[in-house]
């Protein structure tokens, strides 16, 4: 393994792991477009315009309105009474084209992405990167090898302006708009994020990223990301998400949808890291052919709000889907996370890992679902739910939904709450340690049968960003 | 004899019920301190007030070490200053290896800003030498601490942290408790090679069974969270054969 990355992703990271403490507050930056108000047919038909996009998009932004339309207010979704949508823009775009160079982005806006050591890291370790602030992509570029190889990489928006063959197929077929009113509204509002095709039997090691930065308050962001890994092909793609402190809240109603075609992997990791004013609702669903594989990773760190549920469909005999998922709420903060693994062919498996921390306050929920059809013969399905619990403050919830037609598949599930004890503290403290390295070191404890799973780098990030979290949180008392 | 450890007066309280009444203490280098008493005469309180355990509020008098008060303290300034606490039932904490543990606590007292990582390699060695000599299995260490570790396990890593720390003042609460003769045995040479290298140990127990393997020099009785007697090892062989009824009667 090589030591050297590693370190390197840590010192990239470690920016996004602290928002607060690098001082990023929310600078004024030049704003070419903005719409607002009431999302209407015409402004739906003014985003298609402003894209230069082809006829098909732009009938499936309408489809996807009067859907947003007429489908019902999801009532149990934590957060929904705090979006006003009319308040909000939901298009942003930001003066500045895409650009291949940093120096070219305007001074405001770089700074931003140099604050979070985004361009060190693209440097050293990154096949490619595309940065995305509000709606719309403002930097990107790979590396000329990934280009040779025949992998099709740019902003997802370019990819429709060219009208690609291959994106009818895929553009929300993975996640259609009818599946809920937010998949609908993203469908009809989505600008900005990454398309990707990889081809038959290429590998790429070093990760792409995609990075996601909404910079003020009071707007959505609606990103879509599409991967198309084709058979016996390799991709890792890292999205980072992060915002500035600001006043007001603003909302994220982004789209992953990835496909693996035989025997192609797919590892998709997630450092989400918005400040605390961010409403982020995230809509993330793969398609695993026959012996493909899909890991998803997701480090659910900032936000005021989280929904996210990583869904694999495994629809091809021997898919494999793992998704490991950790989520922290401190303060008066909610995560509703977890994960759906739906088996439609025999032999598939999955596993599910889900570890959640609550301080302060904090609440934690985790909603899975596990869907075994008759006919997918010796599938299996392992799921584990930890809870860690700080404070009688701070809660964690379990909602896990198993739906088992077949007989000879297995399903396990294994589920744990624990409390962070005062004679726990008081051991570690007696042994030398500080308040805050104790609650970080039982919290390391606990994550520690996930973090062998995690990629390596992203290890790294996390042990940070929890030592920083609990450094705070022991101040705060 | 130099003191290490001076208890004046002490008034404890724990969940707004006083628990000590008022001991004084003095304990030196060199030196065996037996704190003995029946249950629930506030030996434990005596020794995790001393370790600085948050809800033990000192209503009352001081603890010098060394001379200064350590009273407002934190418990892990306390440790760094030279306190060590063994404890009578070390708490488990799942997920964290007793590796891991060890590692950070080193590395802690070596003032490395980064706990994850051994920083001086030669202390690996010395953790499987006292493995070795408190009678520990190597694989101990890939294990959880304190998870799932029999009665002999906890005693054992509980003396091995008190070696391997180097702190000035040991209290040992209940060392012996629940093991065997053999277990036992083992204790008490641990505590003869402390005080040999001139630590201040304050060893606190129930049953006198301990002194058959390791002679106190001095021992104080606790009643009710007050000192009823105080004397030398004589005084714990009489407490054994006589029990606790022979200070009540003082």
């Amino acid at each position: 393994m090589n030591k050297g990355a590693i370190k390197l992703r840590e010192e990239l990271l470690k920016g996004m792991d602290a928002v607060d403490m690098l001082g990023l507050t929310s600078k004024p930056y030049k704003i070419e477009v903005e719409l607002r108000g009431k999302i209407t047919r015409d402004v739906v038909e003014e985003i298609s315009r402003i894209k230069k996009e082809p006829d098909w998009m732009r009938r499936l932004r309408l489809r996807s309105l009067e859907l947003f339309e007429k489908l019902p207010m999801p009532k149990w979704v934590p957060g929904i009474e705090e979006i006003d949508l009319e308040e909000l823009a939901y298009y942003v775009k930001p003066e500045a084209t895409i650009a291949k160079n940093w120096d070219d982005l305007p001074k405001e806006i770089r700074e931003y992405y140099e604050k979070l050591g985004i361009p060190e890291a693209e440097a050293r370790f990154l096949a490619g990167l595309y940065a995305v602030m509000d709606s719309e992509t403002v930097y990107g570029r790979v590396k000329d090898a990934l280009k040779e190889k025949g992998i099709v990489i740019m902003s997802m928006d370019e990819a429709v302006q060219k009208d690609l063959p291959i994106l009818k197929e895929y553009f929300m077929r993975i996640f259609p708009p009818s599946d809920h009113k937010f998949a609908a509204l993203h469908g009809a509002l989505w600008s900005g994020g990454v398309f990707m095709y990889v081809p038959k039997g290429v590998k790429i090691p070093e990760p792409i990223e995609g990075f996601f930065l909404i910079g003020k308050a009071y707007e959505g962001q609606f990103e879509h990301t599409l991967i198309i890994a084709d058979e016996g092909s390799y991709v890792n793609f890292i999205e980072g998400c992060s915002a500035p402190r600001f006043a007001g809240y603003s909302f994220h109603d982004g789209m992953v949808e990835l496909y693996a075609h035989k025997n192609a992997v797919i590892k998709f990791t997630t450092v989400q890291n918005w400040s605390r004013n961010v409403i982020n609702y995230n809509n993330k669903r793969a398609i695993a052919e026959s012996g493909a594989r899909v890991d998803w990773f997701e480090g659910s760190i900032g936000s005021k709000i989280t929904v996210t549920y990583p869904s694999t469909i495994l629809k091809g005999e021997g898919a494999v889907s793992r998704s490991m998922v950790v989520s922290l709420s401190k303060g008066p903060v909610i995560k509703d996370t977890g994960s759906k693994m739906i088996h439609l062919a025999p032999r598939t498996r999955s596993r599910i890992v889900n570890k959640t921390i609550s301080a302060g306050g904090g609440v934690n929920i985790y909603r899975g679902l596990i869907k075994i059809i008759r006919g997918a013969k010796y599938s299996q399905a392992d799921v584990e739910c930890d809870s860690l619990i700080f404070d009688d403050k701070s809660k964690a919830h379990t909602y896990p939904h198993n739906q088992v037609d077949e007989p000879t598949a297995q399903v396990t599930h294994e589920a744990t709450t624990g409390r962070l004890s005062e004679p726990q503290l008081f051991y570690l403290q007696s042994r030398g340690l500080g308040e805050d390295e104790a609650k970080s070191l039982i919290v390391l404890g606990f994550l520690s049968d996930i973090l062998v799973e995690l990629p390596f780098e992203y290890l790294n990030v996390l042990n940070r960003v929890i030592q920083l979290e609990f450094k705070e949180l022991g101040s705060v008392g | 004899m130099q003191t290490a450890l001076k208890v004046q007066n002490l008034k404890v309280r724990v969940g707004g019920k006083e628990i000590l009444k008022g001991v004084d203490l003095e304990l030196n280098y060199g030196e065996i301190h037996a704190v003995m008493g029946p249950n629930g005469s506030g030996k434990s309180t005596l020794a995790y007030t001393i370790m600085g355990r948050e809800g033990y509020e000192i209503v009352e008098g001081d603890i010098l070490f060394d001379g200064v008060s350590i009273k407002d303290l934190p418990a892990d300034e306390r440790a760094l200053r030279g306190l060590f606490l063994g404890f009578q039932e070390p708490p488990s904490i799942p997920g964290v290896r007793f590796s891991t543990f060890l590692i950070a606590v080193i590395n802690k007292r070596m003032g490395a800003p980064d706990l994850t990582t051994l920083k001086d390699p030669k202390k690996l060695r010395e953790i499987y030498n006292l493995l070795n000599e408190v009678g520990l299995n190597r694989s101990v260490l890939s294990r959880e601490l304190n998870v799932g570790f029999s009665g002999g396990e906890k005693k054992r890593s509980e003396m091995l942290q008190a070696l391997l720390l180097d702190p000035k003042v040991i209290i040992l609460d209940e060392p012996d408790s629940g093991l065997d003769v053999d277990g036992v045995r083992k204790i008490a040479e641990i505590i003869k090679e402390l005080k040999a290298k001139g630590k201040a140990i304050l060893l606190i127990t129930h049953y006198a069974r301990l002194f058959n393997f390791v002679e106190p020099d001095k021992v104080t009785v606790l009643v009710d969270g007050k000192v009823a007697a105080t004397g030398g090892p004589e005084l714990a062989h009489m407490i054994e054969e006589k029990g606790y009824q022979v200070v009540r009667q003082q």
